[in-house]
């Protein structure tokens, strides 16, 4: 094994941010329950922040942050709506499968 | 000291994330995502965000996972069935991910300065102090529409789930 290093490349927090986007768009395309669809999305934003974050520390400037703070706050009012539209979709139709809400399909 | 810090949270990350996806149970998975930005959280700690590694825990952790649970809750949401992978899904689709992973690392290894990496106390201007004078400053009309935005969230999820909407 080969002797960790005194500090952390910024490649290794890049990957680490690919690995959590990669692993929400997973969640995203296979799972059919659509809180869980809703969560991966989440995840996703996430993934972005750390990316926003590392890139902040690479460049010594502050407005990386600003950015995720403002992901932050968009995703707060998507979750809020969002959470909203499934109530909704499920009061009408008693379901949270995203296959069987296909009305526009045809 | 630093690359185990690093290592232990991108661990836990990795794993919460892993757990999210395979969990059949939606609570389970929320749970999981709770996880993955407590890490996350630490992680900005060790990149010098303290404000955000607060507003983390805070707004993502604390209010839009209890928001995602509540619903969870509310709608006694249960194990979903098995999804359907079709076949060309299953055998391009993971070498796919694998191809589109690599690359990714590729790029980023040769793109980043190897020379100065991450170390914990390394930057100091992203303190709540930096963070404000920029919010308030050069940032603020963007400021100012993201609390119109929340407005119009908020009076969107009040119309949504009125009950007699149909």
């Amino acid at each position: 094994m080969p002797p960790l290093p005194t500090s952390v490349p910024i490649a290794w927090y890049l990957t680490l941010s690919a690995i959590l986007f990669s692993l929400g768009v997973l969640g995203f395309i296979l799972r059919r329950n659509i809180i869980t669809v809703f969560m991966s999305i989440e995840l996703m934003l996430n993934a972005v922040n750390l990316t926003f974050i590392t890139f902040s520390y690479m460049l010594k400037r502050v407005d990386g942050h600003i950015f995720s703070f403002f992901v932050m706050v968009v995703a707060a009012a998507e979750a809020a709506v969002g959470l909203a539209i499934i109530l909704t979709v499920f009061k009408n139709r008693q379901t949270l499968e995203i296959d069987e809400v296909s009305s526009l399909k045809n | 000291m630093d690359a185990i810090l690093f290592l232990v949270f991108a661990a836990i990350a990795v794993i919460c994330g892993i757990n999210m996806v395979v969990q059949k149970h939606p609570i389970a998975s929320a749970l999981s995502l709770v996880g993955v930005m407590a890490a996350l959280a630490a992680l900005y700690l060790l990149l010098g965000g303290e404000f955000i590694a607060a507003a983390q825990l805070v707004v993502y952790s604390g209010a839009i996972m209890v928001l995602f649970v509540f619903v969870i809750m509310l709608l006694n949401a249960g194990a979903e069935k098995k999804s359907i992978i079709r076949p060309w899904g299953k055998y391009f689709g993971a070498p796919l991910l694998l191809v589109f992973f690599g690359i990714m690392s590729f790029v980023v290894q040769r793109m980043t300065p190897a020379s100065d990496g991450v170390t914990f106390g390394g930057f100091r201007g992203a303190g709540p102090r930096e963070i404000g004078q920029s919010l308030f400053t050069v940032y603020l009309l963007p400021f100012e529409v993201t609390s119109i935005l929340i407005l119009i969230a908020i009076l969107g999820a009040i119309v949504l789930a009125r009950k007699e909407i149909d």
